[in-house]
């Protein structure tokens, strides 16, 4: 890429209508595929990375122009996700067990072709913080990158990827 | 990233899916939306904020994008920018300048991420099936937190505008005038990102030892898809795919001064022999087939099986669509009957089947054609077949002509079960045709394998000067079979031929004993169509040879004939179950064919496209002398397009 996008940042910020395009298109696919490793849904990770995109006007605002773009969107990602997990969960137990979450439920069951393998499965049986982590890791970032986007320390994410790499271990042996 | 979630990271890579391009388009035009938005609340001093989102960006953006994936200019961060913004006036001569922008830090409030995160949700009380989300952060997004959105599970089935916001970004190009208005004949139409495109992966027909293996089977194809795709990469500024370079629909994308067939015969084939262009010491046989004209073309009944999902709505696609069958229709006369189908979403037929001269019936219904939704094809072409049924009456022809940007994945579950359900509508008589339009999730390999099971053809249009080309020109040879099955096979003489090699077909090959079996489909042709196919051969003691002949294996052919060949041919008269044999031995005095140096030049074009080894030293250059020299009468410019094209793709591979 010779623009970087960064300078499409900070040019869509001063309202450059055509940088910002150019780095929705660029950022869009990145978006998605973190939302992805997040949820673990097609559906949810397109809804997410819409919402997210359409917000992006408005964020852009915010950002400070320091590091990379990517770990400023990555944050937002992340934050979006746990906003959608903490939704659900508030249906779950509004709905008692039963009703719209069970419908919900068993949507996403039905998504299961899209739900891809067990690790994805696994993923979800993760604490928001170890998945969290554990989807940076796999989404290609450093774990000093994971680092500033979690806005914990380095230290931190190396526990946690040590930590979800035992918990997936019993999962798989729990499985055979 | 430690080693053992490698492997984890592999198979999660493998299992995120690519973004849906609907969705994609989707959420980016409403990104833009809300940035224009944004720029209207916030900022009065800039100018860009009520430009309609047109052609332009995509261009820039596919611009930079081919820039930067080519490398077609080493540029600088500097140095694109500037290209970026000294496009912009060039695109859209009428558009005031652009305020150059400097770029300097965001002077910004503290980011907000940190606090309730990008998404307050309003969570009390809220069923399933509407939970509205609210983005509230900004007026600019207010229309955003208004529309309900659908629940996961209705959400496949929703139209992409049903999402917040997207009515009206769909409504953008809907509440364009219609065709009339729209200038989109140009010979430079937007190329959209190359995203979810997919072309056949066939590897070129290595060299074959006559020895070993004397015979060539193979479907003939008239398909010219992949001419028009290569043309539209060019103009757009990059080579073409290499899987989509198919050598054999370049070749018979020209028309040739074949020999008409006698009075009664479905087709002529005729033999020529010359020299190869690329290689002094190899030759080339060329095979021309020459499909009769009837005199008077049967009535026909065409079910214009029309995509209309979200991905259409481009300029270049569902408006290039109704241009195009505006033209074909003057094309079609009172016998000839038309009915329309759309499939979006949920099937429907739009149109009940209606005489050809009622123009303004026809018009009124393609005009009413909307752009919006997931594409449900199996539906859509089950409609469609039915329609075509209900259609049919003795000594009439019926196609169901399918209109497509290739997005053909929602409900087929099954692409065994699409392709065996189009080969028994087949056998009842309704072909399958395939118009593709748009690039950017264009489908190569699945339009050419329907047409391939529908006995149809798989064209691409990318300009109202192709439609012209394929559905006012040609329209007889597209719509009207006149042999149904044709097969060719070639035995080549050990005695005379050391090597040969098909050039092209590489998606058509037969098995040897394919041939004969009456029951393995291959190509058909329509009136007035002409094949061409080319083998090069290494002759007996040429120089040119790669292999070695075998020092214990058999020996040489006891044949004593000079003969380089023996050409055998197969087809079916439609609608009949028995194939019929046509023989013809290739001799090695055979004269050139008329037209076969623009034939050759264009094979050896393609084979440069594709880094072939085997035209050597040749190049973009020699091919375009060649062209050249062998243009001939041209009457409608289309091998001087070629001679073009040529001069765009040397530029580009070097």
């Amino acid at each position: 890429m010779n623009v970087t996008d960064e300078a499409l940042a900070k040019a869509a910020a001063q309202g450059d209508r055509a940088a910002f395009s150019v780095l929705v298109e660029r950022l869009y696919d990145r978006i998605f595929g973190l939302s992805f490793r997040l949820t673990g849904s097609r559906a949810e990770a397109e809804d997410l990375t819409q919402d997210i995109c359409a917000a992006l006007p408005t964020k852009l605002q915010s950002w400070r122009g320091d590091g990379k773009i990517t770990t400023w969107l990555y944050r937002i990602t992340v934050n979006a996700s746990r906003d959608r997990f903490r939704r659900r969960a508030t249906h779950a137990k509004a709905a008692e067990g039963w009703g719209d979450w069970e419908l919900a439920r068993q949507a996403d069951i039905n998504e299961s072709a899209e739900r891809a393998d067990w690790l994805l499965e696994a993923m979800c049986a993760l604490p928001e913080d170890l998945r969290e982590t554990l989807a940076l890791i796999l989404d290609g970032q450093s774990q000093s990158d994971a680092a500033k986007v979690l806005d914990i320390s380095e230290g931190t994410v190396a526990w946690r990827v040590s930590e979800c790499k035992k918990r997936l271990k019993a999962i798989k042996e729990a499985e055979v | 990233m430690s080693d053992d979630l490698d492997d984890l990271k592999r198979a999660l890579d493998a299992s995120v899916p690519t973004p849906d391009a609907d969705k994609k388009a989707a959420a980016i035009a409403l990104a833009m939306k809300n940035f224009d938005r944004a720029q209207e609340s916030t900022d009065d001093t800039r100018q860009t904020s009520d430009r309609p989102a047109g052609g332009l960006f995509r261009g820039v953006r596919n611009m930079f994008a081919n820039f930067s994936t080519r490398g077609v200019m080493g540029a600088t961060t500097a140095l694109a920018a500037v290209t970026l913004m000294a496009f912009i006036p060039t695109m859209q001569g009428h558009m005031p300048e652009l305020p150059g922008t400097p770029v300097q830090q965001v002077k910004a409030p503290e980011p907000e991420y940190s606090g309730g995160g990008l998404l307050s949700v309003q969570s009390a009380g809220q069923g399933a099936t509407s939970a509205p989300m609210m983005i509230a952060r900004d007026a600019a997004s207010a229309d955003l937190a208004t529309a309900p959105r659908p629940a996961p599970s209705q959400r496949k089935m929703a139209p992409a505008n049903m999402y917040s916001g997207g009515a009206g970004n769909s409504g953008v190009l809907l509440s364009m005038p219609q065709a009339e208005s729209m200038p989109i004949i140009n010979d430079r139409p937007v190329m959209q990102e190359a995203d979810t495109e997919a072309f056949p992966d066939a590897d070129a027909n290595p060299i074959k030892v006559t020895a070993e293996d004397p015979v060539s089977t193979f479907s003939i194809d008239v398909d010219t898809a992949s001419w028009s795709i290569l043309r539209n990469s060019l103009t757009g500024g990059v080579l073409p795919p290499e899987g989509s370079v198919r050598i054999e629909e370049m070749v018979n994308y020209f028309s040739y001064d074949y020999p008409a067939p006698d009075d009664g015969q479905a087709f002529a084939s005729t033999v020529g022999v010359q020299q190869t262009p690329w290689n002094a010491d190899t030759q080339l046989v060329h095979i021309a087939l020459q499909g009769a004209l009837p005199a008077e073309r049967p009535p026909m009944n065409l079910v214009f099986l029309i995509d209309t999902s979200g991905s259409m709505n481009q300029p270049n696609k569902l408006p290039l669509l109704k241009q195009s069958f505006r033209l074909m229709l003057g094309q079609l006369s009172a016998e000839d009957s038309v009915s329309v189908v759309t499939y979006a979403g949920s099937a429907g037929r739009v149109l009940d089947p209606t005489p050809a001269t009622e123009r303004e019936t026809i018009l009124a219904a393609l005009d009413n054609l909307r752009a919006g939704g997931g594409t449900a094809g199996q539906a859509g072409l089950q409609q469609a077949y039915s329609t075509a049924a209900e259609m049919a009456e003795e000594g009439e022809v019926s196609r169901v002509i399918l209109a497509t940007d290739g997005d053909f994945n929602i409900g087929i579950n099954d692409p065994e079960e699409l392709e065996k359900f189009i080969a028994d509508k087949r056998e009842d008589g309704t072909y399958l045709s395939v118009l593709g339009f748009g690039r950017g999730n264009l489908d190569d390999a699945t339009m050419q394998s329907l047409a391939q099971f529908g006995n149809g053809m798989a064209a691409y249009i990318d300009t109202l000067a192709e439609a012209q080309k394929v559905l006012v020109d040609q329209l007889t040879g597209a719509l009207v079979p006149i042999a149904d099955d044709v097969k060719i096979q070639v035995e080549f003489n050990p005695a005379t031929v050391a090597e040969y090699r098909l050039i092209g077909y590489e998606t058509r090959a037969l098995r040897r004993e394919d041939f004969n079996n009456d029951a393995v489909d291959a190509g058909e042709i329509g009136a007035g169509h002409q094949v061409t196919a080319l083998y090069e051969i290494t002759p007996v003691g040429s120089p040119a040879r790669l292999t070695d002949p075998l020092r214990y294996g058999e020996t040489a052919a006891v044949s004593d004939s000079d003969e380089l060949g023996f050409l055998r041919l197969r087809y079916k008269a439609p609608g009949e179950d028995e194939s019929q044999l046509i023989e013809a031995p290739i001799s090695a005095d055979q004269a050139p064919l008329a037209d076969a140096q623009f034939a050759a030049a264009i094979a050896g074009f393609g084979q440069l496209l594709r880094g072939s080894d085997y035209v050597t030293d040749w190049n973009f250059a020699d091919a375009i002398s060649l062209a050249q020299s062998a243009r001939g009468e041209d009457t409608y410019g289309y091998r001087q397009e070629a001679v073009t094209l040529m001069r765009l793709a040397e530029s580009l591979s070097r």
